[in-house]
């Protein structure tokens, strides 16, 4: 009996200055692979379906169960995990590219480090004083810890920013990912004592009016962040904040 | 006026993080080094909370009672002073992760809420919701990016820790490591250098451990002359979800629930699971343990599973895989207390576990053993330090559940302060020579391995490393095939010898990166076997069935591994454990 073996499609970059070209695999199957396990078949044995030796393919890729968010590229056509997407519900040849809004490191790795600066600029953190005792953090409520903890869920994987519209060179848009975390530590007693300046730096060029509401960031997020409810809300917010600040009150 | 203290810390998980944030916020000067950008830390992983004794449900919970359930948990291998010192902290810890606005569960009242764990009588486990590794890496992430931001902190994200720089007198003055894009070997700096570099599952091929957790540079520093101690106390998790590239966890709620285990009793058996008959499947757990049945403890059911795969070959598909099955209970009932775990398990493998049964396999968790460290987390080479799972210090023989993610802030904590105050008492280098000289013998590794012309595939030998490793390396062991298991190491280390790398190039080389941790992992994994194979008893995590009982009175002593440069091996000695406070007695649960 033959061997039974699947058909994928890889785009293959040597370098970010590289042109980009396609190679073709069939590799054994087993059950239950994932995208992630096909390419460590590749790396077992490179060489493409036409029989010519290649290179083992390069990704991010760490905890392999979609919660470090290192993984993301887009197959068949769409941003995703590669540990969570099962090959026995994917069509083939399955389509494996890297993200498209990203420079590219190299094949399916690419630089995502714009949203850690984006972080950086919207100060998502706790203000702390100091890490030496003082006491207990403030008394909160189950309800709030149920609202916190959807946004806390993000892994940074970048997905909502490949499928958004709006996320490209021209707008500069910093994203839903950005924004849902200002929601998260706007909603937090300590955390709102920066809440102004968060709200200023999403006002100007690439803030939150660069949204233009296309929902595809929702659709799909891996972790099932309500990313749109967290950008009106942050988009309330900053409404507030700049007729606030206009009127000096 | 002295100079600022320039601290090197190596890994970005909760214990690197827990040290940067410490010297940043004392008025050090941080380089982190990772391998993943920090907030993709394995860290992540961890589900189930942190333990700490807040004594917040009226049980009158204490800090001491804590600390016995560690050491009592960890069958008196860990040194008491330390352990006892992380249980009276760990209060601290979690109002300190409070603060960081952690997402917490709470209680009615708006205070922290707590569950109950493996180990313990007492609701000791803070949590947020089944993910709090991840929720509690994000809040040290967060004040590490506020440091960054005020310039206290540069990272080094993407790079690979490649060795220790050691000045004449074998003092650690900084690092070597390699930028995993350009692939520049660079020597760096440092007054002092925190290793806090995780876990060593790749050794065992698949493990619930992430891909950067190979052990490498905890391997490099120890081939360095730093001593490695308990590397053969390995924690195996009775019920992981087997995947073709990785193991994943499934909680023990699964069996709390009704679950059975059960393998066909026909060797080979080809059937669908669901078209087997009563009458063709084993209930070995049921049969074995009547009284438990499916509910025996975890290091029981682990080898129970083993034996079954192993030594009766029995695994599901000639596969290491044994039946965990849910679907005699009613769907309502599932999705009422199981709902959570069972979307993991359905997300990954495909099957719906209210229809088929799942197929599950005990999996590498984590390593008690790493680099022996001494109370301030200082490793026998000067001006080294550790912190988190890649040293030995807090689990003794084996670990208790949520003690991993308070033994690393805590490890980190007293890191970070101690590297700091031995920077600014440390004499100055007289001669600079150290940094050309390791980075060029590091620069000659890359070159032999790039020019490496034989046909051996790295991944090929990693697999067999693995299988090898897991087979007689976890949950049974015995002495037999712990000697074959070394002398299969001397072989792949020989085969090694003769890679033949399919990527040249020198940029963004993940494979070649690879093939240079393998060398470390193949290093490591002689101290596990050989570890193994010294302990003539069963203590903890470590069974052998030829010696069932522990035995303080030969054993009661800390394993210390050196690497022996000139015989190419790990030599061994013991060393005492610090028995001072609660007097051993037999662990029976």
């Amino acid at each position: 009996m033959a061997e039974r073996t699947i058909r994928l499609k890889i785009k293959r970059q040597a370098g970010p200055e590289a042109e980009a070209r396609w190679e073709e695999f069939e590799v054994p199957y087993h059950a239950g692979m994932n995208v992630i396990s096909a390419m460590m078949e590749i790396a077992l044995r490179p060489v493409t379906k036409e029989g010519t030796a290649t290179t083992p393919v390069v990704y991010d890729s760490n905890c392999l169960e979609e919660i470090c968010g290192s993984c993301a590229m887009v197959i068949n056509g769409r941003a995703r995990m590669a540990c969570s997407a099962l090959i026995d519900k994917l069509d083939q040849p399955v389509k494996i590219e890297p993200l498209t809004k990203f420079p590219v490191v190299r094949d399916l790795a690419v630089d995502r480090g714009v949203l850690f600066e984006n972080l950086k600029k919207l100060k998502a953190w706790i203000p702390l004083d100091g890490t030496y005792d003082l006491g207990t953090g403030p008394r909160m409520g189950q309800k709030v810890q149920e609202e916190r903890y959807p946004l806390s869920n993000c892994i940074s994987c970048t997905c909502c920013m490949e499928a958004c519209p709006q996320f490209n060179d021209k707008t500069n848009f910093v994203g839903a990912a950005a924004i849902s975390q200002v929601a998260l530590f706007n909603d937090h007693p300590t955390g709102a004592m920066l809440k102004e300046e968060r709200l200023r730096a999403l006002m100007g060029d690439g803030g939150v009016h660069e949204c233009g509401y296309a929902q595809n960031c929702v659709e799909v997020c891996p972790k099932g962040i309500p990313l749109t409810r967290s950008i009106s809300r942050v988009a309330g917010q900053v409404m507030i904040q700049s007729i606030k600040d206009l009127f000096g009150t | 006026m002295a100079k600022t203290p320039r601290i090197i810390v190596v890994g970005g998980g909760l214990a690197g993080l827990s040290a940067v944030i410490k010297i940043a916020e004392l008025g050090g000067q941080v380089d982190l080094f990772s391998i993943v950008p920090v907030k993709r830390s394995h860290s992540v992983c961890a589900q189930g909370g942190i333990n700490a004794a807040k004594n917040l449900k009226g049980e009158g919970d204490s800090t001491f009672q804590h600390f016995d359930d560690s050491i009592y948990g960890g069958d008196f291998l860990a040194n008491q002073t330390p352990v006892k010192a992380m249980c009276e902290a760990a209060p601290g810890i979690i109002d300190l992760l409070d603060r960081m606005g952690v997402p917490f569960n709470r209680t009615a009242e708006g205070v922290l809420d707590f569950r109950r764990f493996g180990g313990t009588l007492y609701h000791r486990t803070a949590f947020a919701g089944a993910t709090t590794g991840q929720q509690l890496l994000y809040a040290l992430d967060e004040q590490v990016r506020r440091f960054e931001d005020e310039g206290r902190v540069r990272k080094y994200e993407h790079w690979e820790f490649l060795s220790a720089v050691l000045d004449s007198k074998r003092t650690c003055r900084g690092i070597c490591a390699m930028d995993l894009h350009s692939m520049e070997v660079r020597a760096f700096p440092a007054d002092a250098v925190i290793l806090a570099t995780g876990g060593i599952g790749a050794i065992f091929g698949k493990s619930t451990n992430s891909v950067v957790c190979t052990g490498s540079a905890q391997s490099a520093v120890y081939q360095q002359g730093a001593f490695y101690a308990n590397g053969e106390f390995i924690q195996v998790h009775p019920t992981a979800i087997p995947g073709e590239d990785k193991l994943r966890l499934m909680s023990e709620s699964a069996r709390g629930e009704g679950g059975r285990v059960w393998v066909p009793k026909q060797k080979g058996d080809k059937r669908d699971a669901k078209s087997i008959p009563e009458s063709a499947r084993w209930y070995f757990l049921e049969e074995w343990y009547p009284k438990y049945g499916n509910l025996v403890p975890r290091d029981v059911a682990t080898r129970a599973i083993h034996k079954v795969v192993y030594e009766h070959e029995l695994g599901i598909d000639g596969k290491p895989m044994v039946y965990l099955d849910l679907t005699h209970i009613d769907r309502n009932t599932l999705d009422r207390k199981l709902e959570g775990i069972l979307e993991i398990y359905e997300k990954f493998v495909g099957d719906d576990p209210r229809d088929t049964p799942m197929k599950i396999f005990p999996g590498m968790h984590y390593t008690m053993g790493g680099l022996w460290v001494d109370f301030n987390q200082q490793t026998s080479i000067p001006g080294l330090f550790a912190a988190g799972e890649c040293e030995y210090q807090y689990h003794g023989a084996n670990r208790l559940g949520a003690n991993s993610l308070v033994s690393c802030i805590y490890g980190g904590f007293i890191s970070g302060p101690q590297a700091l105050s031995y920077a600014k008492n440390a004499k100055a280098l007289d001669a600079n020579g150290c940094y050309d000289s390791e980075r060029k013998r590091q620069e000659e590794i890359n070159d032999r391995l790039m020019k490496s012309d034989g046909s051996e595939n790295p991944f090929q030998i990693w697999r067999e490393l693995g299988e090898l490793m897991t087979k007689n390396c976890t949950v049974i062991r015995y002495n037999k095939n712990l000697e074959q298991t070394d002398a299969k190491l001397v072989e792949l280390l020989e085969r090694y010898r003769k890679i033949n790398l399919s990527d040249r190039t020198m940029w963004a080389n993940t494979s070649f990166v690879f093939t240079r941790q393998l060398l470390n992992m193949l290093q490591l994994a002689r101290v596990v076997a050989k570890g193994a194979q010294l302990r003539d008893e069963s203590r903890g995590a470590h069974y052998k069935p030829d010696f069932p009982d522990r035995n303080d009175e030969k054993f009661l002593k800390t394993t210390k591994a050196h690497f022996a440069p000139d015989a190419d091996e790990p030599k061994f000695e013991y060393e005492p454990v610090d028995t001072s406070m609660i007097k051993p007695r037999p662990r029976k649960y």
